[in-house]
C-alpha cells in the first residue's frame, strides 16, 4: 500500500495488493459514491479512468464503438497487452470471429456435458476426506474446472495439471512477490509449451472428422485456419483462463459464501429449486473477472466527465456488482436475490462470457451434488486471494467435512 | 391482443398483451420458460433470443444489419437463424396482435 500513502488523494483501485488483502471495499463504496467516473492520474500502467457503477459499466461496455476491446490500442487489461484473439477485436470483426466458436457451448452441447460433470462433481466430492482439514481449492474447485477444461479441448485428462500451470502463467502478476516470472518476455516463453501443444492438437484434428471440442471446433473454421499463429494462440488462451480460472474461483468463492452465510446454505437446502439462481448469485458474490479495459475512440461524455479519445477506461466488474442502487445488501450472498442474474460479472454487450451458461451449469451442479449427500462443509479459515487485479482468486481455502 | 408463445416440442402458450408492452417484458409477466433475460432488458446479454415465425418475420422485419441486436445474437451460443430476435427489441404495437415466437432450447 506504499503508493497509496505516498499519494493520499489518488484513488487507484488497480493496485494488486488490494485483492490480495481482499481490502477493496471501501475504495469501491468511496468511488460509487463520490467519483463513479474517475481520472486516476497515476497508478503501475498510467493513468486511467475508474468506472465503478453499474449503469455506467454497462453504458460503457454495451457501446463498442466509443470505447474499444482492440489489441491496436491495447486490448482489454490496464496494462497493453497483445493478445489477437477475437476478445481484442470490436465488431465487426469480433462478431464474425466469435460467432464461429460458439458452438462449443450450444445448448446441445451443455446438454451432453452435463451428466459428465454431475458424475465427476460426485466423484471428487466422495473422495474428500471426512473429519479431516483439507484444501477445498486444490482438492474440488482445481480438480473439477481441470477436468472440464481437458473436456473441452479433447486433452489427455491424466496431464490437466498442465492446463491448470499454464492458466496460472497467463495470469500472473508480474509484480506478485510469488510469481515464478517477472517479464512479459518469460511468460511469453514459459507460454510456448503450451501454444505448441495446442498446436500440434490442432493439426491433429484438421484430419478428422469435426467433433465438438474447442480445438476441433478451431482446426475446421475457415477462418481460424487462415489467420495469424498470433491470433491462434491467442484463441487457445482465451479459452484455457476462460474455461478455467473463473469457475474455479466461483466454486472457492461460493463455499467462503456459504459459510459466511449459513441460513442462506439452510434456504437452499430447504429449496434445492433455487440452485440456478444460487449459482448466479454465487458468480456476483465472487466477481471473479475484477475488471476488463477500454479504450476510447473519440471524446466522450459519462457521467458528466469527458473522457478524451485515446483515454483508458477501466470498467470495476467487482464494484458494478456492489452496487446498492441495484442489489440491495449487495455484500451479502443470497441465494434467492430476485435480479442475481442481472450481475455484471459476465460483462454486458458484445464481449459478454461466452461461457456464462457452462459456468452457471458446473457451479449449479457441485452445490446440488453437495446438497443430495448433505455433506457440512465447515471453512476454517478466509481464502488467500491471488496477488492480481484481474482475477479474484482464492489460492486455498481450509475445510473440513464432518461426519 | 394477444402473443403466441411456441415451444420446441410444439406446445404454446397464449398470452395478453397491450400496445406498448415490450416482448420479453410481455414473456417474463407470463412466466415463459427459456426466455430469461439476464440483463433485464438492455441489448445488452443477448439471452431473450426468440425465433418469429418466418410468416411473421417478413410483416415485422427481420434484425437490422450492423446492429447491436445483430451482434448479440449472432455472439450467443443459441443457434441464430435469419427470424432471429431479441424479445428485448420487440415493442408491440396493433400491428403485433396475434404474433407467434418460438422459442429456442436450452437459452
Amino acid at each position: 500500500m506504499q503508493q497509496l500513502n505516498e499519494t493520499p488523494n489518488v484513488l487507484d483501485a488497480s493496485h494488486p495488493q488490494l485483492y490480495r488483502d481482499d481490502s477493496w471495499r471501501p475504495l469501491f463504496d468511496t468511488l460509487r459514491a463520490e467519483h463513479p467516473v474517475y481520472y486516476c492520474p497515476q497508478s503501475r500502467s498510467g493513468p486511467y479512468w475508474s468506472i465503478s457503477r453499474y449503469a455506467d459499466i454497462v453504458r460503457v461496455d454495451t457501446d463498442p464503438q466509443s470505447f474499444s476491446s482492440s489489441y491496436l490500442h491495447g486490448g482489454v487489461t490496464i496494462e497493453d497487452r497483445v493478445a489477437a484473439s477475437f476478445m481484442q477485436m470490436d465488431p465487426p470483426a469480433h462478431t464474425e470471429k466469435r460467432r464461429n466458436v460458439t458452438a462449443v457451448v450450444a445448448p446441445k452441447s451443455l446438454a451432453q456435458m452435463e451428466g459428465l460433470i454431475r458424475e465427476r462433481a460426485g466423484r471428487v466430492l466422495d473422495a474428500l476426506p471426512r473429519n479431516e482439514e483439507f484444501d477445498w481449492v486444490e482438492q474440488v474447485s482445481i480438480e473439477l474446472t481441470s477436468m472440464m477444461l481437458a473436456t473441452l479441448f479433447a486433452y489427455p485428462v491424466e496431464q490437466r495439471h498442465k492446463l491448470v500451470d499454464w492458466s496460472n502463467l497467463l495470469t500472473a502478476d508480474l509484480d506478485d512477490p510469488e510469481s515464478p516470472i517477472r517479464t512479459e518476455e518469460e511468460r511469453q516463453a514459459g507460454l510456448q509449451e503450451f501454444y505448441l501443444t495446442m498446436l500440434e492438437l490442432w493439426q491433429q484434428r484438421q484430419k478428422e472428422p469435426q467433433s465438438y471440442d474447442i480445438i476441433s471446433l478451431l482446426a475446421h473454421d475457415e477462418s481460424v485456419r487462415s489467420a495469424s499463429f498470433e491470433e491462434i494462440c491467442a484463441l487457445f488462451g482465451l479459452f484455457l483462463v476462460g474455461g478455467n480460472d473463473t469457475t474455479r474461483n466461483s466454486m472457492s468463492g461460493g463455499a467462503w459464501g456459504f459459510s459466511q452465510f449459513p441460513e442462506e446454505w439452510r434456504k437452499l437446502q430447504a429449496n434445492p429449486s433455487l440452485a440456478g439462481n444460487a449459482a448466479a448469485e454465487i458468480i456476483r458474490y465472487q466477481t471473479p473477472v475484477i475488471y476488463q479495459r477500454r479504450t476510447a475512440t473519440r471524446d466522450v461524455v459519462v457521467g458528466g466527465e469527458t473522457i478524451a479519445a485515446g483515454d483508458k477506461v477501466v470498467m470495476w466488474y467487482i464494484s458494478g456488482n456492489r452496487d446498492e442502487s441495484v442489489f440491495a445488501d449487495a455484500d451479502r450472498l443470497q441465494v434467492d436475490r430476485p435480479n442475481a442474474r442481472q450481475h455484471i460479472a459476465f460483462g454486458m454487450g458484445p464481449h459478454r462470457c461466452l461461457g456464462a451458461r457452462l459456468a452457471e451449469m458446473q457451479l449449479r451442479i457441485l452445490w446440488e451434488e453437495v446438497l443430495a449427500r448433505d455433506l457440512a462443509i465447515e471453512i476454517l479459515a478466509p481464502p488467500v486471494y491471488a496477488y492480481s487485479n484481474l482475477v479474484r482468486s482464492p489460492l486455498s481455502l481450509r475445510a473440513r467435512i464432518n461426519g | 391482443m394477444h402473443i403466441i408463445f411456441r415451444y420446441a416440442d410444439s406446445r404454446e402458450r397464449v398470452v395478453t398483451a397491450s400496445v406498448g408492452d415490450n416482448l420479453l417484458r410481455v414473456a417474463q409477466a407470463n412466466d415463459i420458460n427459456g426466455i430469461p433475460g439476464d440483463c433485464g432488458g438492455q441489448c445488452a446479454c443477448g439471452t431473450c433470443h426468440v425465433y418469429i415465425d418466418p410468416v411473421w418475420a417478413a410483416r415485422i422485419g427481420n434484425v437490422e444489419p450492423g446492429s447491436t441486436e445483430e451482434a448479440m445474437i449472432f455472439g450467443a451460443p443459441v443457434d441464430a437463424r435469419p427470424t432471429s430476435r431479441l424479445a428485448c427489441q420487440i415493442d408491440l404495437t396493433a400491428h403485433h396482435d396475434g404474433l407467434i415466437v418460438d422459442v429456442p432450447e436450452g437459452q
